[in-house]
């Protein structure tokens, strides 16, 4: 078996660690650094409940090696509220629509949609949303509450 | 006063879930704990001739490789879960033949299909425990495979549990009336074979088991992603021969359940028994792939139906012989078969009616219960055979159905047989020739036929579809609620009815509020552990919001008239004189005089300054079970708008429409929620959705690139309409939500399309409605036209 040190910055703070080179990045966060807000829903890519943003782009933690993050920035669910639990616009959203029910593929989606607004800063269609979520499974909600939370996540933020 | 029932108010739920800081099984981790991996059957049907383990036990970080012969004598197997056998009436009614088909934990001397579990690793953790696995050396021979309902009831079919005989496990017939009369009489008979396939619940977080034993006290702790965590105790309790009050069993936050973790798995007993063997806590976490193969499936029915009919529509009898292919066990007696018979005439009177459902086994996962559990199978057989008869006729469909449903003045209306619970099975109430207009209001009926005509001279193939449901919902046989009041006056509800995205700790709240007259935040809802009252039974079956609801609304009444008790005493006059509201009991005519839930409740404790009237238990807490007489029905009817493109063969959902009855509505947002996620499971199943075997019985579409699970993409928004007959067999009049979304979808699209290719006349009556099949199909019609022409 073979290890790695590996330097990453995580929700803002750079952590040091020597970390199994074979470790996905989704049971790195999770095992080894307690960030369990990040999902597990199939382990093979498809669910989305593990996306993270890496550099601000979305990626599956489930599908990459802890290894691979080295030297670059990931943001997790966790990072969104504030330190005093107030929520991020993109969450406010998402509780006023009703938008999660058992809430397991909820931080996959929350990551998903925050670079999605990122990218695309005017308010998008129905449509659009649509495409931007369809990486994304939920087996609850029938995602029409999700569609009407992105677009109330446009009004919060501004 | 202000009354939270029937108000959106918000999910207490969304916080943690939403910040990250809920907490799933997966998430739990306890300090020296070991983990699990589970080899399982790559082979549907095989003789295990030969086990070694020792390269797998050697390798570093193992602790222990655990097989059937290392459970003998310490762990029992499966039988039937008692929980769903029939009751005496019902069974002297039905007279059923049932077979004892037990499943081991463990294969030990064969598999009987793809996933089973054969072997254990415990290592220090999943890595190594997965490295080991592929050091465990298993001599299979393979034996015949058998994967077709119709080839395993066959006299030369090899038989999977040789002391059942053959691979019929049950059989039972429901008559009502004379069909052979009725046939005689009818203008019309129609015959048909109707298939709804198999398909997986997919909670999107899998399954997984962590246990911690402390010898010091004998306690067992197990968190479980279940349904139903009192079940899994009594089962822990029984099977590893355990003290139950020695067991809790908690199911943390879950991330759905659907029915497929609705009753007890193999692992839910071997990983706690490890955990006590080993003295160190075990956790196993399933994976998708291990899920798609191991995790019951369900559906699974061919139907052989017949429907005797008059010129006009009118229905006179039906009889049906269908196959329930239930895979390598069934632990579940006829829960679902028998659903399915008793809810096939839905919401129509049809009065001679002869059914008769077999279970049959084959060497695939065994079936569990799944959103609807039976129903969308029946729906899918009565709602094309209303169809069919309207092609037959051509009538309207809409005229069809109208013409056979129980009218209101028919209600109660005795369908004529027991339900599963043993009472007669009665539609309390409903207006379904209401409900029908309005949804096709709703769906602009009339508007749609001519702008269909319109665009079919322009190539272009609408149709629209509609199918209707009736579900017997919050069965019992109980749930409880304990509620109390601490010494700061907030209030304790706890519940045996365990949620994973039902939001009871919201609607229960807001039920418990109204009685005491306060507002949802001064009550915090514990749900999911079986440390919280004595008995429980679990979420499922639509029973949440009725049965948890009812016993919450129970339990708070009975707190209620005690608090007025106890405030009685401290202000000096008598009960009838006081009222409660907003925190604080009052003297009616003197509103100055109060006290409030916080005295009283410091009032109820034992001791000197305890003011609890004489002869009742001190104490500031109440428990009830509410017993249902039996169940209450919901019904609905959903309308699919859709567009095929005859050259593809895809199918595009343009509009989607439900109107429903759910009784009273605890929290409309919640109840609409449940009703678009259950279409969206469904438009799965008509679409999407196969869990498809080779012959040699290994599962074809494994993953997720092969199970197609609904995106956004595929999924519009439903729109809806209500109605609202209260249930009068509880007393908020609750219904319940939580299937009818899923069950109508199949039949509603496979209608809708069968309408918009109605100029090739072309019958669906199978499952999913993908591409290909649908191409095929109008290949064929066409085909046919052109021979005619």
């Amino acid at each position: 078996m073979s290890y790695c040190n590996v330097k990453i910055k995580i929700n803002g703070e750079v952590i040091e660690k020597e970390v199994e080179s074979r470790w996905l990045l989704s049971d790195f966060l999770r095992d080894k650094l307690g960030l369990t807000g990040t999902h597990v829903g199939c382990e093979h890519g498809v669910c989305g409940a593990c996306t993270v943003l890496l550099n601000g782009e979305p990626v599956r933690s489930c599908l990459m090696l802890a290894v691979q993050a080295d030297g670059l920035e990931v943001e997790t669910v966790e990072s969104l509220a504030e330190e005093d639990g107030t929520f991020h616009p993109i969450q406010q959203a998402f509780a006023n629509n009703h938008a999660l029910q058992c809430g397991f593929c909820t931080p996959g989606f929350l990551m998903s949609v925050k670079n999605f607004m990122e990218t695309h800063p005017d308010l998008p269609t129905d449509d659009e949303i649509r495409e931007a979520i369809s990486g994304n499974l939920c087996r609850c909600t029938g995602y029409s509450n999700i569609i009407k939370a992105v677009k109330e996540a446009y009004v919060l933020k501004c | 006063m202000k009354q939270f029932v029937g108000q959106n108010v918000k999910r207490k739920e969304d916080h943690r879930l939403l910040t990250g800081s809920g907490r799933f099984v997966a998430d739990i981790r306890i300090e020296n704990m070991v983990e699990a991996a589970i080899l399982r059957s790559p082979y549907a049907h095989a003789k295990i001739k030969n086990i070694e383990l020792s390269q797998a036990k050697d390798f570093e970080g193992v602790l222990d490789v655990i097989v059937a012969a290392d459970l003998k004598g310490k762990v029992k197997p499966f039988t039937e879960f008692v929980e769903f056998t029939l009751p005496p009436q019902l069974e002297a009614d039905i007279k059923p033949t049932i077979k004892k088909n037990p499943e081991p934990m463990l294969a030990e001397d064969k598999v009987t299909f793809v996933g089973q579990a054969v072997a254990i690793v415990l290592a220090e953790d999943r890595y190594v425990a997965e490295d080991a696995l592929a050091l465990i050396k298993i001599d299979y021979e393979p034996l015949p495979v058998v994967t077709d309902p119709y080839e395993t009831i066959k006299e030369n079919a090899p038989v999977i549990h040789p002391e059942l005989g053959n691979n019929i496990q049950s059989h039972f017939q429901v008559k009502v009336g004379d069909t052979t009369h009725a046939f005689r009489q009818a203008n019309h008979i129609i015959k048909t074979r109707i298939k709804t396939p198999r398909v997986s619940g997919n909670p999107l977080e899998t399954r997984g088991v962590i246990a911690e034993y402390q010898e010091r006290n004998q306690q067992l702790d197990v968190w479980s992603s279940t349904q139903v965590p009192f079940m899994v105790r009594s089962y822990l309790s029984k099977l590893v021969g355990l003290v139950e009050g020695n067991i809790r069993v908690v199911a943390p936050d879950v991330g759905g359940g659907f029915g497929p973790k609705c009753a007890v798995y193999p692992e839910e007993i071997m990983i706690p028994y490890l955990a006590m063997k080993y003295k160190r806590p075990v956790k196993w976490i399933e994976d998708r792939l291990e899920h798609m193969q191991s995790t019951r499936h369900s559906r699974d029915q061919v139907h052989d139906v017949e429907v005797a009919f008059r010129n006009d529509g009118t229905i006179l009898g039906l009889k049906d012989q269908f196959l329930l292919d239930n895979g390598a066990h069934n632990s579940f007696a006829l829960c679902c078969a028998y659903n399915s018979a008793a809810h096939l005439r839905g919401m129509y009177h049809i009065p001679n009616y002869d059914i008769t459902g077999r279970i049959v086994l084959t060497n695939k996962t065994p079936n569990v219960p799944y959103r609807g559990a039976g129903r969308p199978e029946a729906v899918y057989v009565m709602d094309r055979i209303i169809y069919m008869i309207a092609d037959k006729l051509n009538l309207d469909p809409v005229e069809v159905s109208m013409r056979n449903f129980v009218r209101p003045e028919q209600m109660p209306y005795e369908t004529g047989i027991f339900y599963r619970d043993g009472a007669n099975m009665v539609l309390e109430n409903g207006d379904y020739v209401k409900s029908l207009q309005q949804a096709m209001k709703i769906a602009g009926y009339e508007e749609f036929r001519q702008q269909q005509e319109e665009v079919r001279k322009n190539n272009k193939n609408i149709g629209i579809g509609f199918s209707s449901y009736i579900e017997g919902t919050g069965i019992g046989p109980f749930e409880g609620a304990a509620v109390k009041v601490d010494s700061t006056g907030h209030i304790l509800v706890g519940v045996g009815s365990s949620p994973h995205g039902q939001s009871h700790e919201t609607t229960l709240s807001q039920i418990c509020a109204d009685v005491f007259g306060v507002n949802p935040e001064q009550v915090s809802v514990r749900a999911g552990d079986t440390s919280l009252l004595p008995y429980g039974v679990g979420t499922f079956a639509s029973r949440g919001a009725v049965t948890a609801g009812s016993a919450v609304h129970g339990a708070s009444k009975q707190l209620k008239e005690k608090f007025l008790l106890i405030a009685g005493e401290m202000l000096g006059v008598t009960i009838d004189e006081l009222e409660m509201q907003n925190g604080k009991v009052y003297v009616k005519l003197s509103p100055s005089q109060f006290v409030t839930l916080q005295e009283i409740a410091q009032a109820a404790k034992p001791g000197p300054r305890c003011k609890v009237p004489k002869g009742i238990e001190p104490g500031a807490s109440a428990t009830y079970y509410f017993v249902p007489p039996t169940v209450t029905f919901s019904s609905g009817f959903h309308v699919a708008v859709v567009e095929v493109d005859k050259e593809t063969g895809f199918v595009d959902i343009l509009r989607y429409i439900v109107v429903h009855d759910c009784g009273r509505v605890i929290n409309p947002k919640i109840v609409d929620g449940q009703i678009q996620g259950g279409v969206a499971q469904g438009i799965g199943g008509a679409l999407y959705e196969e869990i498809i075997y080779d012959k040699n019985g290994q599962l074809v579409t494994g993953t997720y690139m092969d199970y197609l699970i609904p995106t956004a993409m595929e999924v519009p928004e439903v729109e809806m309409g209500h109605q609202e007959f209260l249930s009068p067999h509880n007393p908020m009049g609750i219904k319940g939500v939580g299937e009818g979304g899923a069950i109508s979808p199949p039949a509603a699209i496979a209608n809708a399309v069968c309408d918009a290719m109605r100029p090739l006349k072309i019958e669906i009556n199978t499952l999913p409605i993908s591409p290909n099949k649908l191409r095929s199909l109008i290949e064929e019609a066409e085909n046919a036209e052109s021979v005619l022409k």
